[in-house]
């Protein structure tokens, strides 16, 4: 037993356990890593160029430009706020409901499978897509924006709140019902305490989000700062430009900074 | 838990009156806030275009079916560019993003100034979304799938290295005391005393963005950064309706399976 031991070295276990499973992977990662890389075109005499055209696109962000556009940079700072704090509660609020039929402890199977599939379609397709077909539909603005947002709010929170309405501890749930609850009573008295902390959290995440993508969704039309960092771009007006982005980078790092304060004494 | 005191008999509530009071200001201030965006947004808004959305929806909605099917063969490349960007793309980020965590680990790190170093780092990568990485890295590169790769790998840095390096400060101390009082050197104590424990956590997080990069890269084609995108961009200028349909299911489609995949994998590691 002990010569047995002595002759061979130990090795830490693999993630994979299945050895044809892992050379299968491996394999398999293999050839389409050399199929992916086989079709890209890369037209590398444009890539060269790049070198020289990042050092003079990065110096063209220099100084950054605060004054010339800073009434533009205030008004969009302020229209995004709008969007996100409006859209954050809307979205929020409408969630709820969402989230009860997408539970499968409290909703019966039919509505359970709507309202999953409403959160899945609402999730699927990333925010600035969907604003281009709010801006078509609704104008060039704000609304749009605010729109886009509370939409894609929805499915986030319903799907992330139904999941911890699922996990409740069921001894609570049953305790609550042997008192001879109504189903609102129940959901009120049973649910509501244990999801509510997870529920403020996740509300409190998603504001910042929200603000996140409300620079974005501007590139399409949909209002806030991304709609003034997409014109100064356009206008080849880099200082303001670095400007805009130095101000989207600090406000992001402020909410994310806040909301995880906010998140950790909530919790 | 205060209990009111009246003449006759005492009452249990969950919170003293202060304290309700409190929250209850906290509620209005919430309220007087969000209605104020709200008004600040309406006062914004063309009522007359919002009044005619319904029937344009209807409208637009009746152009995109039946989709046009001839097209999806021309959708194939496409796909396939989108696919590239998001492996690719993370497959650069974890590479990257590797060394990045251990050096931002307050247990694995070398030294204080390098955690300090590396933190800056994920936060800059975190901080500026792939779209617009993808817009810098157009001018810079030039259109294409390869601004698309890297435009998905800067951004993805930063969300695994921050996942990463929370995992292994996460990580039992005990097993890496363990290593240490063998007397092995400080690469032997993190391979098998620390990475171990990580690994399940660094397979789930690496396979959880790329499923979250395969619905980026389809976008990124907008800005000019190559994948599906580009086709979505072109058939929406041009107003050709049952070709964005078919656009639109394809990446419902991709990421659905996409996101079954990572659910599969992350469910078999953890």
């Amino acid at each position: 037993m002990a010569e047995a031991v002595q002759g061979r070295l130990w090795k830490p276990p693999p993630l994979i356990q299945s050895a044809r499973l892992r050379w299968m992977l491996t394999l398999g990662a293999v050839i389409y890593l050399a199929a992916a890389l086989g079709t890209i075109d890369i037209n590398w005499s444009r890539v060269a160029e790049g070198g020289p055209r990042a050092v003079t696109f990065i110096l063209s962000f220099f100084p950054p430009d605060f004054t010339s556009r800073g009434n533009a940079i205030v008004v969009g700072v302020l229209e995004s706020l709008w969007m996100t704090v409006g859209a954050t509660a809307v979205g929020v609020f409408l969630a709820v409901p969402l989230a009860v039929g997408g539970a499968n402890n409290l909703a019966p199977r039919p509505v359970y499978l709507v309202c999953r599939a409403i959160m899945a379609i609402t999730r699927t397709f990333p925010e600035i897509l969907v604003a281009i077909f709010f801006v078509k539909l609704f104008g060039f603005g704000t609304f749009a924006g605010f729109l886009t947002l509370t939409f894609a709010t929805i499915g986030f929170n319903a799907k992330l709140l139904a999941e911890d309405i699922e996990a409740v501890n069921p001894s609570q749930v049953e305790a609550v019902r042997a008192t001879g609850a109504g189903w609102f009573s129940w959901l009120a008295y049973a649910i509501q305490p244990q999801v509510l902390p997870r529920a403020i959290g996740l509300a409190i995440y998603r504001l910042d989000i929200n603000f996140r993508e409300s620079a974005i969704i501007g590139i399409v039309g949909a209002g806030g700062i991304g709609a003034t960092l997409t014109t100064a771009f356009d206008r080849y007006e880099f200082e303001s430009a670095a400007a805009i982005l130095i101000v989207i980078i600090v406000i992001v790092m402020a909410t994310e900074l806040m909301s995880g304060r906010i998140r950790r004494w909530v919790q | 838990m205060p209990i009111v005191v009246s003449d006759t008999h005492s009452t249990w509530t969950k919170r003293t009156p202060a304290i309700s009071a409190l929250v209850w200001m906290g509620w209005l201030i919430g309220v007087a806030l969000v209605v104020v965006c709200l008004q600040k947004i309406s006062a914004q808004t063309e009522w007359f275009f919002v009044a005619d959305a319904p029937a344009q929806g209807a409208d637009m909605i009746s152009r995109m079916f039946p989709p046009e099917w001839g097209y999806g063969s021309e959708l194939l490349r496409p796909m396939w560019d989108t696919l590239t960007i998001a492996t690719i793309g993370t497959s650069i980020a974890v590479v990257i993003a590797l060394p990045l965590a251990f050096l931002a680990a307050r247990n694995t790190t070398p030294h204080v100034s390098l955690r300090s170093l590396a933190l800056f780092f994920i936060v800059a990568s975190r901080s500026i979304n792939s779209i617009i990485w993808a817009l810098v890295l157009v001018a810079i590169v030039g259109p294409g799938v390869l601004a698309g790769i890297f435009a998905i790998a800067f951004r993805s840095v930063g969300f695994i290295a921050k996942l990463l390096y929370e995992a292994l400060e996460e990580s039992d101390p005990r097993s890496a005391e363990a290593i240490t009082s063998t007397g092995a050197s400080g690469v032997q104590v993190v391979s098998y005393g620390v990475w171990p424990q990580v690994l399940p956590a660094f397979a789930g997080i690496s396979v959880f963005r790329w499923d979250i990069n395969i619905r980026e890269a389809t976008i990124l084609g907008l800005v000019g950064a190559g994948g599906i995108g580009l086709q979505l961009n072109a058939s929406i200028n041009a107003l050709e309706w049952s070709r964005v349909s078919l656009i639109l299911l394809l990446i419902f489609l991709a990421v659905l399976a996409a996101e079954a995949v990572s659910a599969r994998v992350r469910a078999a590691v953890t």
